[in-house]
C-alpha cells in the first residue's frame, strides 16, 4: 500500500465532504427535508460519525461513496474493454456490465444533485491488465467488492427513496460478481447464502492501489 | 424491461420522488387495477389463509405501513417455494455439467434462508406463516431454467421492493444479505438459460401484488 495515495484518496474524499457540506446547507432543497424519515431508535447507532463522513453528509455521503466506487469499475471495463484481452461473448459481457456501471454513475450523481450535493470527482484510476485471466479475476474482485459495499450503507441510508434506489444497483452489481465468477469457475456465492457486507475502510483500502491522483 | 421502462426506471433513481419504489410496473398497464388487486388477494389468500389477505391487499394500495413480520412472513412465502422447487428438482431434473453443481447449492441456499427467516420471525415475536403446497408444473431442463428464472428474479424484485418498508435496521441488513445471494442465483440460472444475467443496469422493485402475480401459478 502507498501510503502517498492514501492521502491523495483521503484528501480527494475530504474535499468532496465539505463541498457537499456546503452544498447541504446553502441549497435548501426541499426534497432533503422531505426525505427525513422519523428517525427510528438505532439499535446499532453508537453516535460515532458516520463511516462515509468524508464524502458527505448523511445519504449524499453514501451515494458519493458509492459514486466513487461506480467511477472506478466503469473506469476499469473502460480499461479492459479497450486492452483488446477479450473478445466475443468475454468482451459483450465485459462491455455491457461497463455500460451499467456508467449508468449507476450517472443515476447516482443525479441523486446526489438532487439532494442538494456535489457529486464527488472521478478518480484517476490505473489497473493492472496483465492478461485476461488476471483481469477477469480483478473484475471478480472489484464486483464482489461493490456488492458487498452497497449492503454495508443498506442500514445507514435515511431516506427510503434512496435506498430503493441502492437497492437496485446493489443486487446488479451481484449479477455482475456471480457471471464473473462463473465465468472463473468460482463459485456463485462466496461468502455461503448470505451475503457478507464490507465496511468504507476495508473497500477503500482494497481499491486504493488503483487510485493513482 | 422496455427501453421505456428502463428509462423510467433511471428516471426514478435520478429524481427521487415517493412514487420511486413502484415506478416500475410489471403489468404493462393492460390489466385493470382491480383486476390485479382481486389476483393479488385470491393468491394472497391461497398462501396465508383468508383471514390474512386484508393486509396484503391494503398494503398494495398503501404501499406502506406494513410490519416487519408481515414483510417477513412474505418473504419466507417465497424462500419456501424456492426452496421446495430446488429440493425436488433435485430429484426431477437430469441435470449436467454446471447445472449439477449449481443445484444443490441453490437448495441448500434457500433452505438456509428459510431457516434464517423463520428465526427472525420469531425473535421479532412474530409467527412464521405455515408452507402452503405448490404445484411446480414443468418438463424437463428447460422448463425447470425457465421455472427457476422466474423465481430467482421475481425474488430479487420483491425484496428489493420490500426493502424501503423494513423498520429495523438489522432486519434491512438480513435481507439484503439474502437479497444479494437471490440476484448471484438469478443471474446463475440465466447464463444456464442463454439469457443475459444482468439484463438491466438496475433491478426493478416490485409490489406485492406484481410478486403475487409472479408466482401465483405456482401455489396449489
Amino acid at each position: 500500500m502507498d501510503p502517498v495515495s492514501r492521502r491523495k484518496f483521503i484528501a480527494v474524499g475530504g474535499g468532496t465532504s465539505m463541498a457537499a457540506f456546503l452544498a447541504a446547507c446553502g441549497g435548501g432543497d426541499d426534497s432533503t427535508t422531505m426525505m427525513k424519515s422519523t428517525t427510528e431508535p438505532e439499535p446499532m447507532g453508537n453516535g460515532k460519525e458516520s463511516e462515509t463522513a468524508q464524502f458527505g453528509k448523511g445519504d449524499i455521503g453514501i451515494l458519493n461513496y458509492a459514486l466513487t466506487l461506480e467511477y472506478l469499475e466503469t473506469a476499469f471495463y473502460e480499461e479492459v474493454v479497450k486492452s483488446g484481452l477479450f473478445k466475443g461473448e468475454e468482451l459483450a459481457v465485459l462491455k455491457k456490465f461497463g455500460a451499467e456501471e456508467k449508468q449507476h454513475v450517472e443515476a447516482l450523481s443525479g441523486t446526489v444533485k438532487k439532494l442538494g450535493g456535489k457529486p464527488a470527482p472521478m478518480p484517476k484510476a490505473e489497473f493492472p491488465l496483465n492478461g485476461a485471466k488476471s483481469v477477469a479475476e480483478l473484475a471478480g474482485t472489484v464486483e464482489n467488492l461493490g456488492a458487498a459495499a452497497y449492503l454495508g450503507q443498506a442500514g445507514n441510508i435515511e431516506s427510503p427513496e434512496v435506498l430503493a434506489a441502492a437497492l437496485s444497483i446493489h443486487s446488479v452489481e451481484a449479477r455482475h460478481a456471480a457471471t464473473l465468477n462463473t465465468l472463473l469457475g468460482l463459485s456463485i456465492t462466496p461468502d455461503g447464502a448470505f451475503g457478507k457486507p464490507a465496511d468504507v475502510k476495508t473497500v477503500l483500502e482494497s481499491v486504493e492501489p488503483f487510485i493513482v491522483g | 424491461m422496455t427501453q421505456q421502462q428502463k428509462s423510467a426506471a433511471v428516471e426514478g433513481l435520478v429524481h427521487p420522488e415517493p412514487a420511486t419504489v413502484e415506478v416500475v410496473d410489471g403489468s404493462g398497464g393492460d390489466i385493470s387495477r382491480s383486476d390485479v388487486l382481486l389476483k393479488g388477494a385470491l393468491a394472497a389468500g391461497a398462501v396465508y389463509g383468508t383471514l390474512m389477505v386484508a393486509p396484503f391487499v391494503r398494503s398494495a394500495l398503501a404501499a406502506s405501513g406494513t410490519s416487519d413480520v408481515d414483510i417477513l412472513n412474505f418473504a419466507l412465502t417465497l424462500e419456501y417455494l424456492e426452496s421446495t422447487f430446488y429440493e425436488e428438482a433435485q430429484q426431477k431434473v437430469k441435470a449436467s455439467g454446471e447445472l449439477k453443481k449449481l443445484l444443490p447449492l441453490l437448495a441448500s441456499d434457500e433452505k438456509q434462508h428459510v431457516a434464517a427467516l423463520k428465526g427472525t420471525i420469531e425473535k421479532l415475536g412474530g409467527k412464521p406463516v405455515a408452507e402452503p403446497t405448490f404445484n411446480f408444473e414443468y418438463s424437463g431442463t428447460s422448463g425447470f431454467l425457465k421455472v427457476a428464472e422466474t423465481l430467482e428474479n421475481t425474488g430479487v424484485g420483491a425484496y428489493n421492493g420490500a426493502g424501503p418498508s423494513i423498520k429495523s435496521k438489522e432486519v434491512l441488513a438480513a435481507a439484503g444479505s439474502i437479497v444479494q445471494v437471490e440476484a448471484r442465483h438469478a443471474a446463475a440460472i440465466s447464463l444456464q438459460n442463454g439469457q443475459e444475467p444482468a439484463p438491466s443496469a438496475f433491478d426493478a422493485p416490485l409490489t406485492e401484488k406484481q410478486v403475487l402475480k409472479a408466482v401465483e401459478p405456482l401455489i396449489a
